[in-house]
């Protein structure tokens, strides 16, 4: 088993790899671009929002502080477009990180609905600073990055690609590393009672900040890229509100809490958007279909498509194991599969999904 | 100097008295449902683009037409909380936030559609015409609109207070499963409170798009205000609501006035944040018990 899913990632690693080179036309590695890069900034809002279940709907700060950064970094250092440039990449996801500090620790003294609402006034807070400062930002009028000149037609698409690759696999990593360690185990701790774990000894309050903080950072970093593709940035598409609630229907989409279901959602959503930005242009067609999607899914798949399908594919096997008709029994005495011995706890926890 | 505060004041007070009546029913549907319904901004839009169809097409005045959008949106809230907002069933506050936004978004493509991203904005003689008050000229639309306000509350109030509906209401804002027990018809409840809620919105949409040039993106803004106010006021509480709209308006006028309207906005939500950490229930806001 462990070796199937060993060789499948490979397999589908060579294909994300490959994928530009098969697949040349710009309009869709364009879209493959944008695809990677939500894919990024939502497995860094899950590392915060899916383990904790504090739904962060303000995201969208920290991808404008990235942009925001980036250009003003590339300013000030009078940096020209090359493949140098995405060495501020991880600088304005710091600058991101270290925003977030103090605004993560101010929106954390509260939980539930009030931390979500402060996270979105944090957001407008910030849209309307990007719009005032304008000797950093310039205000309405935007702010450009370093023009690309030397990679021109199908080609500009490769590096940009490669680089949200390598940003979506540290933030798969992180977010691996996080669902494994003790510190994730606190997290989801967290998420499922609070004031118990904090009881039983979690520092729950650190936990989440470093969890806010890592999540900000990716998707700072996630920001930075972003507005070095577009080339020029305005405060309402840096700081854009759809952001906010893009990320969140991505992670309820694919399966909140886990690690691929995310990505999954991302992929779907995003390309899906894109598509329909290129053939009906930014009009009220793409918000019916996004928002008739959003219900859809929430209404009808309120745990996401990963959970769902992994509870399908676990009665399966059960099932077809014992040869007998599908029972709760049954499932719950099978450890679920890929789950490297510790299915039990994912049987217990099936409510919430929170399986590979 | 005195005369510009006093101007901010009032202007202040009277459109506060609009968002109260945008966050009333907001904060009440948090109230008895549990819920946040992220869809009022945009659903004080449509009633502000309803008024303004019906005085484009068959002429009809702003405040009378109020007679037809009210019930419309009402039924509309009600379909809204049937067919969406009901079959939500577990973590009803977050899945609430998620549906609702759902919503929003479907309600702005479609008036994007039909009315473009042009700002569109209302007409009537009371809009333009002013009367001298003090040292300023003031709109009859901010007096007209804060009296419907202030009769549209009281009206809610008497609705609340007096009725056996609003005992019904306010028993299930307590306890739920309790006034389920007692045979509360609280499903009932729910939905007629987000049709009074929505309603209530198509209200305060008219005076606004009758005060301000507004598209379907305007939406955004205002939820994030009336998110605030209703937070700042404490959930679930109606007087909460009113005492933050008026105080909050108040406030972003007087920094409009002696500061920068540009940064009257920013006030506006610093000032919320930094309420909240001393108060996270807000103003009049109940502490929230540990939830299992």
């Amino acid at each position: 088993m462990r070796v199937f899913k060993a060789v499948g990632l490979l397999a589908l690693l060579a294909i994300v790899i490959t994928f530009p080179q098969v697949f040349s036309d710009p309009a869709v590695s364009g879209i493959a671009v944008f695809a990677l890069m939500f894919a990024a900034a939502v497995t860094g809002w899950n590392i915060f929002s899916g383990y904790t279940g504090y739904i962060a709907l303000g995201h969208a700060t920290y991808f404008g502080l990235g942009a925001y950064a980036m250009a003003i970094l590339c300013q000030n250092w009078h940096i020209s477009a090359g493949y140098n440039t995405f060495l501020i990449v991880p600088l304005a996801g710091l600058v991101a990180a270290a925003f977030s500090l103090p605004l993560g620790g101010i929106a954390l003294r509260v939980r539930r609905h009030t931390f979500i609402v402060i996270t979105i006034a944090v957001f407008f807070i910030f849209q309307l600073l990007a719009y005032n400062l304008t000797q950093f930002t310039n205000g309405s009028i935007g702010l450009n990055l370093p023009l690309i000149l030397d990679w021109n037609g199908f080609f500009v698409n490769y590096p940009f690609y490669y680089v949200t690759l390598a940003v979506l696999l540290l933030a798969i990593a992180i977010s691996w590393w996080v669902r494994n360690s003790k510190f994730g185990l606190g997290l989801l701790a967290i998420r499922d009672d609070e004031d118990r774990a904090l009881g039983l000894g979690v520092r729950t309050g650190p936990s989440k900040l470093v969890a806010f903080a890592i999540s900000a950072f990716i998707v700072g970093m996630v920001g930075a890229i972003w507005a070095f593709y577009i080339q020029t940035i305005y405060p309402q598409t840096a700081f854009d509100a759809t952001f906010d609630v893009a990320l969140a229907l991505m992670a309820f989409m694919g399966g909140l809490g886990t690690i691929s279901g995310p990505i999954l959602g991302a992929l779907i959503l995003e390309s899906t958007q894109q598509y329909f930005t290129l053939q009906y242009g930014a009009s009220g067609y793409y918000l019916v279909v996004y928002g008739a999607l959003f219900l859809v899914v929430i209404l009808l798949l309120p745990r996401g498509i990963i959970p769902t399908l992994n509870d399908r594919w676990v009665k399966y096997r059960a099932t077809r194991l014992q040869g007998q008709p599908e029972s709760d029994v049954v499932l719950a005495t099978l450890p679920a599969p890929g789950s490297n011995g510790n299915g039990g706890a994912e049987n217990v926890e099936k409510k919430e999904g929170i399986n590979l | 100097m005195l005369g510009n505060l006093i101007e901010a004041i009032i202007l202040g007070v009277l459109t506060g008295g609009v968002y109260a009546l945008m966050a009333s029913g907001l904060t009440l549907v948090f109230g008895v449902m549990e819920i946040i319904n992220i869809g009022q901004g945009a659903l004080v839009i449509l009633g502000a683009y309803l008024s303004f169809f019906l005085e484009q097409k068959f002429h009809i005045d702003l405040f009378l037409g109020l007679l037809l959008t009210m019930p419309f949106m009402f039924v509309f809230g009600l379909l809204i909380e049937i067919l969406f907002i009901r079959p939500i069933k577990r973590d009803r506050t977050m899945f609430s936030i998620l549906v609702t936004f759902g919503i929003a978004l479907i309600i702005e493509g479609v008036l994007n559609l039909i009315f473009t991203a042009n700002n569109a904005k209302l007409q009537a003689w009371y809009i333009t015409a002013s009367f001298k008050v003090g040292g300023f000229y003031l709109a009859y639309i901010y007096v007209f609109g804060f009296l419907l306000a202030i009769g549209l509350l009281g009206g809610l109030y008497w609705l609340i207070y007096r009725t056996k509906f609003g005992f019904s209401l306010r028993a299930s804002m307590q306890n739920r499963t309790a006034a389920e027990l007692i045979g509360i018809n609280v499903e009932r409840i729910s939905a007629i409170t987000f049709g009074i809620g929505i309603a209530l919105a198509a209200a305060g949409g008219m005076v606004f798009g009758a005060t301000n040039a507004f598209n379907a993106g305007s939406a955004y803004d205002l939820i994030s205000r009336l998110l605030a106010i209703i937070i700042f006021g404490g959930m679930g509480s109606l007087s909460g609501a009113l005492i933050a709209s008026l105080g909050m308006l108040v406030v972003e006028d007087i920094t409009a006035f002696f500061w920068d309207p540009r940064w009257a906005t920013v006030v506006f939500f610093v000032l919320l944040v930094a309420i909240l950490l001393f108060r996270p229930q807000g103003l009049l806001g109940k502490v929230e018990a540990r939830k299992q």
